[in-house]
C-alpha cells in the first residue's frame, strides 16, 4: 500500500504540491490527471524518492520515505517523463545494466532481460544503440527497464506518449495484465486512457487534490452524463418540440444530430422516444452518453 | 557500496563505446609528446629523466581533464537520466564515486600509454626510476583532484560547455594559488595564516614536490582531501540540483 499524508513540496516561492493526501492499495491502477504544471510529475518524483517532500510523510508497503529510501526504491519500477535512457548504450547493454543494479547476476540477469524484451517486443532492436531508436521504441525500452524486476509498485509518467495507436493498445494490454497484487500509478493527458486502464482516478490542479473517484463516478459528474443524442431521418425541425420536454436543460445541434442535456438523474430517453412516436418522426440514430471526461476535467481543473 | 562496481563498469565502458576515448587518448599522447620533445626540448637537456615531460602535465590537465569531466553530470542533467539513475536502488555516493573513478581510471589509462617514453629514457641512459614512478603517481593524483573539481562543476549545470569553462577556471585558480601573482591579491588585508593556507592549496606546489621524488605524506593527503572534498561537494550540488 502507498500512503501519502499531507505531502507538500515547495520550490522557492512556488508550491508545486500542496497538502496532498491519498492512499493506493495493491491491485489498483491509479490514473493521475491534471493540467500541465499541476504537480503530477512532482508527486511521482516524491513517491519514487527522487525528490524529498518539504513536509508530510510517504509510506510504501511499510517503508517510510526518505528514511528507507533504498528499500523503497527496490520495490519501485519507474518510467520518468520522456523515458530517459543513456543514448550511447545498446538496448541489450542498458537492460543488463539495470538488471544488475536491481541485483540480478549471470543467467538470472539474462533471463530477466529476455523476458522484458519479449513482452515489449524489442527483439529486433536488441543490439541497436538507444539513440538511434524511434520514439516508440525508446518508450518501450523505458518500460522494459521499469518492469525488469517485476516491481510491486509501478510508476509510469505518460507511458503511451509518442506511441502509435497499435503500440498504445499493446502497452495498455500489458499494464492491464500485470499481476493483480501490484500498484500501478499512471500520469496521463490522454483521457481515453483513463477508461481503458484505470480503476481509480485522482485529479490534481495547482498541487491540490480536486477529485478522487472511479472513472464511472467521474463521468457521472459530466453535464453529458446520460445525455441523449438523436438523429431523425425525416427532414424536420424538431428543436422547438424537444426543448419543451421536461427536464431538458440544453440542446446542442450539430450535423443533424441533437444532443439533449438533462437535469441530473433524469434521462430524457423515454420522453424523446415518446415524442418521436407522437409526431411520427423516424429515428435514424439514438444513443445515451455515459459522460465526457474532458468536460469533467475542464470543470474540475479550471 | 556493493553496486559501485556496476556503475563504474558502465561508465568506463561508455568512454570506449564512442570515439571519445580514442580521440582523447590519441590527442593526449600527441600533445604530451609535442610538449616534451618540441617545446620542452627533451633531447636538448641531455639528461636521462622525464622532468620535462612531467613539467607540462599540469598544463595538459588544465584542458584535458575538464574535457572529460564536463559530461560527468551535465549530460545526465540535460538528458534527464539523472532521474533514472537516482531512482534505481543505489546511493548517491555510489553514483558520484562510480562516475569519478571511471573517469579517473580512464585518465590513468591515457597516462599508462605514455610509458614507452619511460622505456625510452631507460634505453638512452640511467634515470632514477623511483622519481619517475613517484612523478607518475603524483601526476595521476593531480588529475584526480582536477577531475573531482570538474565533477562538481559539471553537476552545477546541464550545459557541458559551461561546465568545461567553469572547470578550467577553477583548476587554473587552484594551480596558481601558491604564486605571488595570486597571493599579492590577498596579502595585506588577510591574516598571514590565511594567506599561507591559500598558498598551500596550490596543486602545482604539491605536484612539484612529488615529482622531485619526495613522497611526503602531506602531499598525498592534500590530493586525497581535495578529491574527497570536491566529490562531497558534488553530492551536495546534485542533491540541490534535482530539486530545481
Amino acid at each position: 500500500m502507498i500512503k501519502l499524508d499531507q505531502v507538500s513540496k515547495q520550490f522557492g516561492p512556488f508550491r508545486a504540491v500542496d497538502n496532498l493526501s491519498f492512499s493506493v492499495s495493491a491491485g489498483e491502477v491509479l490514473g493521475f490527471l491534471g493540467p500541465n504544471g499541476a504537480g503530477k510529475t512532482t508527486t511521482m518524483k516524491i513517491i519514487t524518492g527522487f525528490l524529498a517532500p518539504t513536509s508530510g510523510s510517504i509510506e510504501l508497503f511499510g517503508q517510510s520515505l526518505p528514511k528507507d529510501g533504498l528499500k523503497a526504491k527496490e520495490m519501485i519500477g519507474y518510467l520518468p517523463e520522456g523515458a530517459p535512457a543513456w543514448g550511447d548504450m545498446s538496448v541489450c547493454g542498458f537492460l543488463r545494466f539495470i538488471a544488475e543494479l536491481r541485483g540480478y547476476k549471470g543467467a538470472q540477469r539474462d533471463e530477466r532481460v529476455a523476458q522484458v524484451v519479449e513482452s515489449l517486443e524489442l527483439t529486433q532492436v536488441f543490439e541497436r544503440t538507444i539513440e538511434t531508436l524511434s520514439k516508440g521504441f525508446k518508450r518501450r525500452v523505458g518500460l522494459a527497464q521499469a518492469l525488469i524486476h517485476d516491481p510491486k509498485i509501478l510508476i509510469l509518467d505518460e507511458p503511451t506518449d509518442g506511441l502509435d495507436p497499435n503500440q498504445k493498445f499493446k502497452v495498455r494490454e500489458l499494464i492491464r495484465n500485470l499481476s493483480k497484487d501490484k500498484i500501478v500509478i499512471i500520469s496521463t493527458h490522454i483521457l481515453e486512457e483513463v477508461n481503458a486502464l484505470c480503476s481509480r482516478v485522482i485529479m490534481i490542479a495547482d498541487g491540490k487534490l480536486v477529485s478522487d473517484a472511479t472513472p464511472a463516478e467521474l463521468e457521472a459528474q459530466s453535464d453529458y452524463h446520460q445525455a441523449v443524442t438523436v438523429r431523425f431521418s425525416s427532414a424536420i425541425d424538431p428543436q422547438q418540440k424537444l426543448q419543451q420536454l421536461s427536464n431538458v436543460t440544453r440542446i446542442e445541434a450539430a450535423d443533424g444530430c441533437f444532443t439533449l442535456l438533462s437535469t441530473p438523474g433524469n434521462s430524457v430517453l423515454e420522453d424523446v422516444k415518446q415524442l418521436a412516436e407522437q409526431e411520427n418522426w423516424d429515428i435514424a440514430e439514438l444513443y445515451i452518453e455515459k459522460g465526457r471526461l474532458d468536460d469533467v476535467f475542464r470543470k474540475l481543473t479550471t | 557500496m556493493n553496486r559501485l562496481p556496476i556503475i563504474f563498469k558502465r561508465e568506463l565502458g561508455s568512454y570506449f563505446s564512442t570515439p571519445l576515448a580514442y580521440v582523447f587518448i590519441v590527442i593526449f599522447l600527441i600533445v604530451s609528446s609535442i610538449f616534451t620533445f618540441n617545446i620542452g626540448g627533451f633531447y636538448e637537456t641531455g639528461q636521462a629523466d622525464l622532468q620535462v615531460f612531467f613539467n607540462f602535465h599540469p598544463w595538459l590537465y588544465l584542458f584535458f581533464v575538464p574535457a572529460i569531466s564536463m559530461r560527468l553530470w551535465a549530460e545526465e542533467l540535460r538528458a534527464g537520466t539523472v532521474e533514472l539513475l537516482l531512482t534505481l536502488p543505489i546511493k548517491l555516493s555510489e553514483a558520484v564515486l562510480g562516475k569519478f573513478l571511471a573517469a579517473w581510471v580512464f585518465i590513468g589509462i591515457a597516462l599508462l600509454l605514455t610509458t614507452p617514453l619511460w622505456v625510452t629514457v631507460n634505453y638512452l641512459g640511467d634515470p632514477d626510476n623511483g622519481i619517475i614512478l613517484a612523478s607518475y603517481l603524483g601526476s595521476w593524483l593531480m588529475s584526480g583532484a582536477f577531475l573531482a573539481m570538474g565533477s562538481c562543476m559539471s553537476a552545477t549545470t546541464h550545459n557541458q560547455v559551461i561546465a568545461f569553462i567553469l572547470t578550467i577556471s577553477l583548476c587554473f585558480i587552484f594551480m596558481f594559488t601558491g604564486f605571488p601573482m595570486i597571493l599579492s591579491v590577498f596579502n595585506g588585508w588577510l591574516p598571514a595564516a590565511l594567506v599561507d593556507m591559500i598558498a598551500s592549496m596550490s596543486l602545482l606546489t604539491h605536484f612539484n614536490a612529488i615529482s622531485r621524488g619526495v613522497l611526503d605524506f602531506r602531499d598525498l593527503l592534500f590530493f586525497i582531501i581535495m578529491m574527497v572534498g570536491w566529490l562531497f561537494a558534488t553530492a551536495i550540488v546534485i542533491e540541490k540540483k534535482k530539486a530545481g
